[in-house]
């Protein structure tokens, strides 16, 4: 097989940078070509349907998976290099953890494993069991934890170290509203102090509230990557209500947007941005119609997911 | 260390699950029966003392130690294995691993840890079961066995490797493949430490070397069956010795480098399990 000649670049603004990586389970191909880069301090949001590959992707990023091929690397260092994921904090997507510890133990533990000084380490742990709301339940085991106050431990697991990186796989499916909001608020905190976070989710409204940037998987593959603003600023639906259209003038429409429709004096169209609006409007009144309405929507990150991946759910 | 955090964090898994428990429990019991046992027999026997039976009064003792001690090897054995067969395909199943792996933590640390853990709790498990039965028949009758700590000490290496094979089945199988292996091994050794020493009593020559050659490429495979045969060895009384004749023993009995085997064959094991959970996709 042809390998490329990969370069990793020790650029210090690059928290993650990985390129080609592939990953092959027999003749299944999980992971068909990554290619990414992810700046220091962005919220970064990995989307994709499910089976695309995108814990397979994390588990590489961590090194618990080794690629089939290409190479990446965390802050310049190789992915395999243990010592790298002393500034990463990672939440894996079933948060299942040690049931048996009482769950100070469970951070404890933890924090024994990031090296972190036993004063330290102490301190830490008052202050995330606060942060996620288990103070009262510090002592309890683990085995008696909600699947949400799971999520709230494995959160504080992910923090204990101050990481410059946070991996988080799918934190809040299955959750409910006052979990999500917490992870949304732990985000937003995170990006106020810097901390890159990589946020990997198909629940697309929480990406919508708390990505900079997003790249869209499909089988195993980045097929755009763009900041979330010029996503959803960019593209524009337009809704307009309109009598006397003739069947040209409905054409000539076509000259501004894409996925023309019509249904009686109802009419919806896609532009590229906001300053064609009034161009259209001068058209159809040209053309003769009675224009009663031209609204704009933003296009909503589900719609944009559905467009770029498919309705097909990339299966 | 982070390999000594894993260890902790093993020994304390270990400790606090019912199966420990239960082995604890069932030991004490037994010990007690032993005692209880070895009571009575001493008694009924020093009814009928008669001074010129000295000697004959020691094999007995002997052979209730060797009785015992060979319980020791067998329960070690088992809670060496039910403990310790799913802690590493365990962990990877139910992704409690993903949290330890994505620490900065080398992998070794992971299974070497692990080892150290479990290796802690047979240490433990194998003094008072074994110092157990040895203190039970000194405090009745004052005798002890010649070589006694060698003895233990070949029980223990058993167990350490026990745990080892079971360990490196942990790093490719599923829980209930890696019990089949690990008992299906120590099965074989078991089987063919017997055919060796019924080979042994049998006179006839080719018949007996075919059955020395079994137990011989058995121990090989594995070697618990023969570290017990010399922990016996150790232990047996200088007159059973002479006569060769005893169930826990016979006159052919492993050499010193059937041990060094067996502690060069742990060693390969362990290397061996580092090496395929460094491979292992989590």
């Amino acid at each position: 097989m042809y390998t490329y000649p990969v370069k990793v670049s020790n650029s210090p603004s690059l928290v993650i940078e990985t390129r080609h990586l592939r990953k092959v389970f027999g003749d299944k191909v999980a992971v068909e070509d990554l290619s990414l880069q992810v700046e220091r301090g962005e919220v970064f949001g990995f989307l994709g349907p499910n089976g695309a590959g995108k814990t397979t992707s994390v588990k590489m990023l961590l090194s618990l998976t080794a690629p089939s091929s290409g190479e990446g690397s965390l802050f310049g260092a190789p992915l395999s290099d243990p010592r790298v994921r002393s500034k990463v904090g990672f939440l894996p997507e079933h948060f299942r953890f040690h049931d048996w510890l009482r769950a100070e133990e469970f951070l404890q533990l933890h924090a024994d494993l990031y090296r972190m000084p036993r004063d330290l380490a102490e301190k830490r742990i008052v202050e995330l069991l606060d942060l996620v709301g288990l103070t009262p339940h510090a002592q309890k085991k683990l085995r008696q934890y909600s699947k949400g106050m799971l999520q709230r431990i494995g959160l504080a697991q992910a923090l204990l170290n101050q990481p410059e990186l946070v991996i988080l796989d799918e934190p809040t499916s299955g959750l409910d509203p006052v979990g999500r909001r917490l992870v949304r608020d732990i985000i937003r905190d995170l990006r106020q102090k810097g901390t890159t976070v990589f946020l990997n989710s198909h629940l697309l409204s929480e990406v919508e509230i708390t990505c900079d940037r997003v790249a869209f998987i499909k089988h195993g593959e980045v097929v755009r990557t763009s900041t979330l603003q010029t996503l959803v600023e960019g593209e524009l639906s337009v809704e307009i209500r309109a009598r006397n259209l003739s069947p040209q003038a409905l054409e000539g429409l076509s000259r501004w947007g894409r996925n023309v429709r019509a249904d009686g004096e109802h009419l919806t169209l896609t532009v590229d941005g906001e300053a064609d609006l009034p161009d259209i409007n001068r058209y159809l009144v040209e053309q003769g119609a009675d224009v009663f309405a031209l609204r704009p929507q933003h296009i909503s990150l589900e719609d944009l997911f559905i467009q770029i991946v498919g309705t097909d759910g990339g299966l | 260390m982070s390999v000594l955090v894993i260890a902790r964090l093993t020994f304390k898994e270990a400790s606090r699950r019912r199966i420990l428990l239960a082995a604890l429990l069932l030991g004490l019991l037994f010990l007690v029966i032993y005692g209880l046992g070895f009571h009575y027999i001493m008694r009924d026997i020093e009814k009928n003392f008669d001074s010129s039976r000295v000697l004959e009064l020691n094999e007995i003792r002997n052979f209730l130690l060797m009785a015992g001690i060979y319980v020791v090897n067998f329960l070690t054995a088992m809670m060496t294995v039910l403990t310790s067969v799913d802690t590493l395909s365990g962990e990877i199943n139910s992704g409690t691993m993903h949290t330890l792996v994505s620490k900065p933590i080398q992998r070794w640390e992971i299974v070497v840890g692990k080892w150290l853990g479990f290796a802690g709790m047979i240490t433990l498990y194998l003094i008072l079961m074994g110092g157990g039965v040895m203190g039970l028949i000194y405090l009745r009758s004052g005798y002890v066995a010649p070589n006694p700590i060698q003895a233990l000490a070949l029980v223990w290496l058993n167990g350490l490797i026990l745990l080892t094979v079971s360990l490196l089945g942990g790093t490719i199988l599923s829980t209930l493949a890696n019990g089949v292996l690990v008992f299906g091994l120590f099965g074989v050794a078991f089987i063919g430490g017997w055919i060796e020493q019924i080979g042994s009593f049998i006179r006839n020559v080719s018949v007996s070397q075919t059955a020395v050659n079994i137990g011989v490429i058995t121990s090989l495979i594995m070697p618990s069956e023969a570290l017990w045969k010399r922990a016996a060895h150790e232990m047996q009384s200088p007159l059973v010795a002479a006569l060769g004749v005893s169930p826990f023993s016979s006159n052919t009995y492993p050499s010193v480098m059937m041990i060094a085997y067996a502690v060069l064959y742990l060693l390969a094991a362990l290397a061996l399990a580092v090496r395929l959970f460094n491979r292992r996709d989590l």
